[in-house]
């Protein structure tokens, strides 16, 4: 099974995709996720180095690091929004 | 009727006013909110899918609120030019204050919210804590309840 992660803004440009596959065979908090991830490039780990400066969104809601992320799930990682 | 809409292309200010308007003989009051891109031109970026599931939330939050007879919310996405309208929202009701204070209200959710992001000449838009405030005044206060 994998999560499907997206990536938007500036974290979008610094991963240098706006999707990509991970494994995951277990359910597990997305603050641990967002670590794996930043062995993944050195761009990941840039874009992901401060979680303070994040937004993520677990099946299009927002949710926060202690969230649980299941295999199957959709997970966005991205700037705080500035719209309207 | 009560939509969210995320599209690329214009949308039309009077015709949103006469749907609203148009709702029934119980509609006293309609409020219309634009918002417009100003000093340079932006390119917005949006979370599709999300951008529409959170506006729809935002509708049903505002519709379990205050008496609304009608709620609408566009926002536009893409290359957007000095003066062209970014987002519309507008409500109707009896009267005006419930159409007034769910307009700010969705106005101000939208504007933490919906998934987009801002992008100028300069580079992305930074959040600013003012949008937080705008929107944290509408949660229930200490006692309330």
């Amino acid at each position: 099974m994998t999560v499907r992660l997206l990536y938007f803004a500036w974290v979008r440009e610094m991963v240098g995709a706006e999707a990509e596959q991970l494994p995951l065979a277990e359910p597990l908090p997305l603050g641990e996720l967002v670590a794996r991830l930043r062995a993944r490039s050195e761009g990941h780990a840039r874009a992901l180095a401060e979680p303070a400066r994040l937004r993520a969104a677990v099946n299009q809601d927002f949710a926060g690091w202690d969230a649980l992320v299941r295999p199957g799930d959709e997970v966005a990682l991205f700037p705080p929004v500035t719209g309207g | 009727m009560f939509e969210a809409e995320v599209r690329r292309a214009p949308f039309d200010v009077a015709a949103a006013h006469a749907r609203l308007s148009a709702l029934g003989p119980g509609v006293g009051a309609v409020v219309l909110f634009t918002g417009q891109v100003r000093d340079e031109p932006l390119f917005l970026e949006h979370y599709p899918g999300m951008a529409e599931r959170q506006m729809a939330a935002r509708i049903a939050e505002a519709r379990a609120r205050w008496p609304l007879l009608g709620a609408l919310a566009i926002h536009r996405f893409g290359a957007l030019d000095v003066g062209e309208l970014i987002v519309l929202v507008g409500t109707a009701s009896a009267h005006r204050a419930a159409a007034f204070e769910s307009a700010a209200f969705l106005m101000d959710w939208l504007k933490t919210s919906a998934p987009f992001w801002k992008r100028g000449r300069a580079g992305w838009v930074e959040a600013r804590a003012s949008d937080d405030a705008a929107a944290r005044r509408w949660l229930p206060s200490k006692g309330e309840g």
